[in-house]
């Protein structure tokens, strides 16, 4: 983790299951100025302005990045690995994100930027996109095999990382629905490995690194805690914005290149919403973007509210992969470069030939149930009792000013001991103007203090 | 046992889109309250249904939701125009939803069925001209 300094705080924190999650996202002390933008993007409450400074509640954090997105004074970031973390191993594999491709202006063929990797210190690159030709070629056999009857639609695609983790804390009958199968970044690395240790007899297992190039946090993040696996084949994961410019210089440099892509179209449009659903050559899917839209989705599948849908696509980020927040390149432009370089391959160049790999999950995702108040249900109601009556009692215009995204979540703050009723400057502000009434001294109209919100200093009187 | 808490909506009946909220929010907080996932599913789908009814049927109105720590009792009043059959409004199929509800993908005549359906027990006491309330429990 070469970005970790000591003003970064919430690096790794203990989920309900005791097991350690280390997040990618985390903050700057020394650059937050403690505004409200964060917590109000935030689609799982994690954040909370305390101390004058954000403070990122891990076991609710899913790695998203719509807080580094959001935040004006850059003190969201991604904590990533560095290429030079690595020096140490024998043969090193690098696995580029299709979204990568999207990256360079100048790029009219895939093979510059592969040869470029291998010009940057790699022994070996294995396309992403060619494990996503064949995670669509397995989906497809799994729909095929596995009818409603036997597993429930829509099946969910378990892709992004932040949509599986979502559904674990957040919806855990979903959890059925999701497709169990590695996601093509997994699929990629145990196959370079194994391609590796067969063309390199005098490698052994541990002198080869797979490092992924990644568009996004949430994808360093699983490479620390993998879905589906107890432990990724991955072993580290860059950022593509920290290696663009190196990549760049690289392939303006080269006179021929001498890596060939082996990605088809399919491989290729799985950096865009609609790529992987596209590739399952079934017209009943559903593709959606962008966290807010996607909890809409989840919400309307939990309510059983699709229907006559066989496969879901739901990506974080808006556009698809190619809005990381760890991309250079504006969403947009990624994807209409990537159109012109898929222009013309042929649809699909990979196959599912290697036997003895397996793609499916070997692990089931548990749910990580972070909202609950405690343990024991007469205490919760008891808390949620209080919640209720504490949020009666505040003026419900989710100012933020509090530090909690909005007045509930700070009535579930004061109820959990982490805030006071003082918090919320209206209420202050109802104090005051009492205190000034009882002592006579000063009137508090000339002050302007009356009428601001008149509504909510009558409500919270009662 | 007068343990229990209380939460009450306001079911907007001009709204279509956010019907729904109410089961929403009662889902969170039920899971905050560690509810097993089966139990949160019963009373969101039931609650859900019976918000769509209301918006469809009655203009909107009222539901409360009084949880305790062995079931969960649902109340949704409304004072819409009541049911004049009930019996047939139970029929699976069965719908009154006019059709430029129905081309919404609404009204299928599977609301008052799933309601039953997913609840332990369920009364509904409806006056022609003035209203309905259907009072739904969900045994933990």
């Amino acid at each position: 983790m070469g970005e970790k300094d000591k003003n970064t705080v919430g690096n790794d924190n203990i989920n309900t299951y005791g097991e350690v999650i280390n997040h990618s996202v985390t903050l700057d002390i020394s650059k937050c100025k403690g505004c409200t933008n964060c917590i109000k993007r935030c689609p799982t409450e994690a954040i909370r302005v305390r101390d004058n400074h954000a403070q990122i509640e891990n076991a609710r954090c899913i790695d998203c990045g719509e807080c580094i997105r959001t935040c004006p004074y850059k003190a969201k970031k991604a904590i990533y690995d560095k290429f030079e973390d690595f020096e140490n191993y024998k043969y090193k594999i690098a696995l580029p994100a299709p979204a990568l491709y999207g990256q360079f202006e100048e790029l009219t063929d895939m093979d510059y930027l592969l040869t470029a990797l291998v010009e940057c210190g790699f022994d070996e690159v294995f396309e992403v996109a060619r494990a996503a030709e064949i995670a669509s070629e397995y989906t497809r056999k799994f729909l095929e095999e596995n009818g409603p009857e036997s597993f429930p639609r829509p099946v969910i695609s378990s892709a992004c990382p932040v949509v599986v983790r979502l559904i674990a804390i957040r919806y855990p009958l979903l959890r059925e629905q999701v497709l169990p199968v590695f996601a093509p970044i997994e699929i990629a690395a145990r196959i370079a490995k194994k391609e590796a240790l067969e063309k390199h007899p005098e490698l052994s297992p541990e002198d080869i690194c797979v490092l992924f190039i990644s568009p996004c946090p949430a994808k360093v993040s699983y490479v620390k805690s993998p879905l589906g696996t107890s432990r990724s084949a991955v072993d580290g994961a860059l950022s593509i914005s920290d290696f663009f410019f190196k990549l760049r210089s690289k392939i303006n440099a080269i006179k021929e290149p001498y890596v060939d892509s082996k990605s088809g179209i399919i491989g290729i449009s799985w950096a865009s919403t609609g790529g992987e659903a596209r590739a399952l050559f079934n017209d009943k899917y559903l593709a959606a973007d962008g966290i807010e839209n996607v909890i809409k989705v989840l919400d309307e599948i939990d309510n059983s509210n699709i229907r006559n849908v066989d496969f879901v696509e739901l990506n974080a980020c808006s556009g698809g992969c190619v809005g990381g927040v760890l991309n250079i390149e504006n969403p947009y432009i990624a994807k209409a470069r990537l159109q012109t370089l898929r222009r013309y391959l042929p649809v699909s160049m990979n196959r599912d030939n290697t036997s003895n790999i397996s793609y499916d999950w070997d692990e089931e995702i548990s749910y990580d149930s972070v909202s609950k108040l405690s343990n024991d249900r007469h205490e919760a109601m008891r808390k949620m009792r209080e919640i209720e009556e504490i949020s009666a009692k505040l003026p419900q215009i989710d100012c933020g000013s509090c530090g909690a995204p909005t007045c509930r979540a700070l009535a579930e703050d004061i109820v959990k001991g982490k805030a006071k009723m003082e918090n919320c400057v209206i209420v202050m502000r109802n104090k005051l103007v009492e205190f000034f009434r009882n002592h006579n001294e000063i009137d508090p109209d000339e002050l302007g203090l009356e009428n601001i919100f008149g509504d909510a200093s009558d409500k919270s009187k009662e | 046992m007068d343990d229990f808490v209380r939460l009450k909506y306001d079911i907007d009946g001009e709204n279509f889109t956010s019907a729904g909220e109410a089961s929403t929010m009662v889902k969170r907080n039920l899971r905050q309250m560690g509810f097993s996932p089966e139990t949160i599913r019963k009373v969101s789908v039931a609650m859900y249904e019976g918000e769509i009814n209301m918006v469809i049927h009655a203009k909107g109105g009222v539901a409360t939701v009084d949880v305790y720590d062995d079931k969960i009792v649902i109340v949704l009043a409304d004072e819409g125009p009541g049911i004049p059959d009930v019996a047939l409004a139970m029929q699976a199929g069965y719908s009154t939803a006019p059709e430029n509800i129905r081309s919404l993908g609404f009204g299928a005549g599977m609301g008052l069925p799933n309601m039953k359906k997913y609840t332990d027990e369920m009364k509904i006491d409806t006056v022609v001209g003035q209203g309905t309330t259907v009072t739904m429990t969900v045994y933990v």
